[in-house]
């Protein structure tokens, strides 16, 4: 790689024009709520079934974006999404409305990374003008996939995490198209596993990963943490981070004041997901809202964006697979 | 970074718990409850018809229970009250309703053959397989002791 051993730098600066982020109603009621572009009343978004009230936030979600950028869909060369159902029925569904090439991708939680990773370096390489990445999860959808139906009377385990409900899709294109706000390098994750077996502790799971891949990162950029305002993980949950740091700190990282985790924010302790939120859709949104509107506004600089993910599927679990985990990192700064 | 064995070791160490002395509690008193009100139905009908019997009245509190865990699943309460209570509501036969109706209720999106009948039994139907298989061998084991008797 042109960055090291796991690390891409992004010569041409592709720019973020914009972003947009739908949230459910349990999200809005979180802290992060000022932020989000569209919150939903009730998650069944007005549709027959979950599934398609997830694909229609999916879909909101790419039309707000290319709305925010000021563009109308045919100025959109490829759209690059994914999402957590089988198939990624979501983001295929919701590009068999849209009329814009299509890309699907997966790689679980952290696909909002992956991408963003693949869009940059397509618009790098000078072979489209504009990609829109984007992302969604659905908490309905995914505890049927993984867990149990809704209405079984079950009980959260201490790390488990709460699945998002919601949207995000960010618009990237190439330089000097009025944006200053720009994806600089990327780190592609390496799966590992580290043995976790217990699919209620994801966090656990993903922060092996996590740590690779931000360790990997600075070295291969030969940065200090300090270079960045924040590391932002997808959705390691309040336990996971604290073993993602743990991890960073057996490395001699200290990374405790500049980590922040999507997951962790997105939920307030009160709203009762024992560890924080998760899903494909945490990392967008929150990026997509939160820390989008905070470089746009010049409060953060720089930021390593890592989406992280747990990459088993109920088969697998019940098989007794160990869960393996992903992280993604991807560097956006602001240049004035 | 940590070896996997370390790694392992100090999830272990420093993975949230569960607080037992609250969780069992709630369990022991929802569960409790649920069979308070079991035991109420049924002295309830004793009060009512005198002259059935004890057998049948048991059968028809089953029902009874079962049809109220159902109701309260399909109000959606019943998950909220599983939510407090773990067990405590899993193991009475409000439960057993609950494990059936749910994923009825869920699935009705992928039709009735498909959806609803197919899926109905995804929780339950370990219980029901084991049920049948222990009562044919302690039958079995029953019919085996009474040869030599």
């Amino acid at each position: 790689m042109n960055g090291g051993k796991q690390t891409i730098y992004f010569r041409n600066k592709p720019s973020v024009l914009s972003g947009y982020s739908i949230v459910g109603p349990k999200e809005a009621m979180g802290p992060l709520d000022p932020y989000f572009h569209k919150r939903l009343r009730k998650d069944d978004f007005g549709q027959k079934s979950y599934e398609k009230a997830e694909c229609k936030l999916h879909m909101s979600a790419i039309s707000g974006a290319i709305i925010a950028a000021g563009l109308s869909p045919t100025d959109i060369d490829v759209n690059i999404g994914g999402d957590l159902l089988n198939q990624i029925i979501t983001s295929s569904f919701s590009a068999r409305e849209l009329d814009i090439p299509f890309i699907g991708m997966y790689s679980a939680c952290s696909t909002f990374g992956q991408a963003l990773i693949i869009g940059a370096a397509l618009i790098d390489g000078g072979y489209v003008r504009r990609a829109a990445c984007s992302t969604s999860s659905h908490f309905s959808t995914a505890e049927r996939q993984y867990r149990y139906p809704l209405e079984l009377g079950t009980q959260m385990t201490p790390t488990s995490q709460w699945t998002v409900t919601g949207a995000g899709c960010t618009i990237l294109g190439k330089a000097g198209e009025g944006s200053n706000i720009f994806v600089e390098s990327a780190t592609i994750g390496k799966v590992i596993d580290f043995g976790i077996s217990d699919a209620n502790n994801m966090g656990a799971a993903m922060a092996p990963a996590a740590a690779q891949s931000v360790l990997q990162h600075l070295k291969d950029t030969g940065r200090d943490v300090s270079y960045y305002d924040y590391i932002v993980t997808g959705d390691l949950g309040v336990y996971g981070s604290r073993l993602f740091l743990e991890l960073l700190e057996s490395e001699g990282v200290h990374a405790a004041e500049r980590h922040k985790d999507c997951g962790e924010m997105i939920f307030d302790k009160k709203q009762r997901c024992p560890q924080g939120g998760s899903g494909a859709g945490c990392s967008s949104v929150v990026f997509n809202a939160y820390f989008l509107y905070q470089m746009r506004v010049g409060s953060i600089k720089r930021i390593l964006l890592v989406p992280t993910g747990a990459l088993l599927s109920k088969l697998s679990s019940l098989q007794g697979e160990t869960i393996p985990g992903i992280a993604n990192a991807v560097s956006f700064v602001v240049e004035e | 970074m940590l070896s996997k064995t370390q790694y392992l070791e100090l999830d272990k160490k420093i993975a949230p718990k569960s607080n037992e002395a609250r969780t069992l509690f709630l369990s022991f008193v929802i569960g409790g409850l649920i069979c308070m009100i079991g035991q109420g139905v049924s002295d309830l009908f004793k009060l009512a018809f005198p002259e059935m019997e004890e057998k049948m009245i048991g059968e028809i509190t089953s029902t009874v229970m079962i049809f109220l865990g159902a109701l309260l699943t399909g109000f959606g309460i019943y998950d909220r009250i599983g939510k407090h209570a773990g067990a405590g509501s899993i193991v009475p036969i409000t439960g057993f309703a609950n494990s059936v109706v749910s994923p009825a209720m869920e699935y009705r999106s992928e039709g009735v053959v498909f959806g609803v009948m197919c899926k109905m039994f995804v929780i339950a139907g370990p219980i029901i397989v084991s049920g049948v298989s222990s009562s044919i061998l302690v039958g079995l084991v029953y019919w085996f002791v009474g040869l030599f008797q």
